[in-house]
């Protein structure tokens, strides 16, 4: 089960500036996450949540000013799915381009049942549908070791069963140890509490 | 259930790679397509006297090869930039310098050697010496090593853009001057009956050096296109 260092934060954001275009899209923005927390960005289309999750996974380095500390491996699932065309749904998570873990068959065969891709292991991703990228990449969350997930809009394209189980998923990460933060619009029906970081105005 | 080392992680790339360029066989197909079109047009272009062919045939080779790989240089990283496959690579814990040269070889592997392994062929068909051969598969294999290279970091600073085909010419083409010179001179000395070593010792040298520096550029060429 995935767990970090109890007591020790996963991720510390200190004093984040970030400007686009000249407008100011949050500025003196610091918050702690600690195993076992659930954070939610909340904002309005513009309000910068892809951007700062970009931050904090790291992909975005210049154009901001503030520091960000990540004490753990993370898994960051962006807008884009990174899933190849012309690749089987097994062979993108069993090579997947992100460095995770060497995974045995019956882990992918197992990750890939439980986002519903029962059948559709070794048929090529160009005959899948966009949902079903989706959760060809959400069934790597089924597969990850990384104490710590940052998710860009993961409920996109999801059906309402999916994201019933995503959303349990994300529960049962953060009751072991784990912790998450997530951009979403979508309020989120989950049974512990979740922190919010809003971008639209103030810090709640 | 471990994370895989650098040296598994990149022959993970590399067979990712692969079996992509083998599932689009047209992408392999392309070059090579394109390099027999090209060598077909000097004999309509120039006159078919065999033996003009025969003197023009290792600059003739040389820079139609050159024009071939830079063809497909675009392609190392753009599909990978499209559906988000490079963020996770950024990401990844692996040390980006491994994973860029496995890019950047298993372009080359599907690109250069199958190059260099038809170029005879086509080098008979220019009425190239018999004794030259060696030395032109010789050159080739080298030298489209270090072109390779060279447009990976050329391919890094124009994955973001929409269309950077134009751009990457622009950037790349004085860099690969050196390997053309010292490619088609290599094999004009073996078709003059001199000794070709020096000239495929200096790619020698160009190809270390590009493999120790090529990397390094175009990780962070990567990693400036995906922050932009």
């Amino acid at each position: 089960m995935p767990s970090g260092p109890a007591g020790t934060p996963l991720l510390a954001a200190q004093s984040l500036c970030l400007a686009r275009g000249g407008r100011e899209l949050f500025r003196d923005l610091s918050f702690v996450v600690h195993p076992g927390q659930l954070w939610q960005i909340e904002g309005p289309n513009g309000a910068g949540k892809t951007s700062l999750i970009r931050i904090l996974c790291g992909l975005a380095r210049y154009g901001f000013t503030g520091q960000v500390q990540r004490a753990v491996p993370q898994l960051y699932l962006g807008h884009l799915p990174a899933v190849k065309a012309l690749l089987t749904p097994r062979e993108t998570l069993a090579w997947h381009v992100s460095g995770d873990g060497v995974y045995a068959n019956d882990q992918i065969e197992s990750a890939l049942t439980r986002v519903g891709l029962f059948g559709y292991e070794d048929i090529p991703c160009h005959t899948l549908s966009a949902g079903q990228h989706r959760r060809v990449n959400l069934a790597r969350l089924f597969l990850s070791r990384a104490p710590l997930w940052l998710l860009d809009e993961p409920f996109t394209a999801i059906d309402k069963a999916g994201v019933d189980e995503l959303q349990s998923l994300l529960v049962a990460h953060v009751a072991a140890g784990g912790a998450v933060v997530l951009a979403s619009h979508q309020a989120l029906q989950v049974s512990c509490d979740v922190h919010f970081l809003n971008l639209g105005g103030s810090l709640a | 259930m471990s994370v895989p080392g650098t040296w598994q992680f990149c022959v993970r790339l590399v067979r990712r790679q692969l079996l992509l360029a083998v599932r689009r066989p047209i992408e392999i197909g392309n070059p090579l397509l394109f390099f027999a079109m090209v060598v077909a047009l000097f004999p309509l272009g120039l006159g078919p006297a065999p033996q003009m062919l025969g003197g023009f045939a290792p600059g003739v080779l040389w820079i139609t090869a050159l024009l071939s790989n830079l063809l497909t240089s675009d392609s190392v990283f753009r599909s990978d930039y499209d559906d988000g496959s490079l963020e996770q690579l950024l990401l990844a814990p692996q040390p980006l310098y491994w994973s860029v040269l496995a890019y950047i070889g298993a372009h080359w592997l599907t690109t250069g050697l199958l190059l260099a392994m038809v170029a005879p062929i086509f080098a008979l068909m220019l009425n190239l010496p018999l004794a030259a051969l060696g030395t032109l598969v010789t050159s080739l294999l080298l030298g489209t090593a270090v072109l390779s290279l060279l447009g990976g970091i050329g391919a890094a600073l124009t994955v973001g853009l929409k269309r950077g085909g134009m751009l990457i010419s622009l950037l790349i083409l004085p860099l690969y001057m050196p390997v053309l010179i010292f490619g088609s001179a290599a094999v004009q000395a073996a078709v003059s009956g001199f000794p070709a070593g020096p000239y495929l010792a200096t790619l020698g040298a160009m190809l270390c050096l590009a493999i120790a520096l090529a990397p390094l550029a175009a990780a962070a060429g990567l990693r400036i296109s995906i922050d932009a």
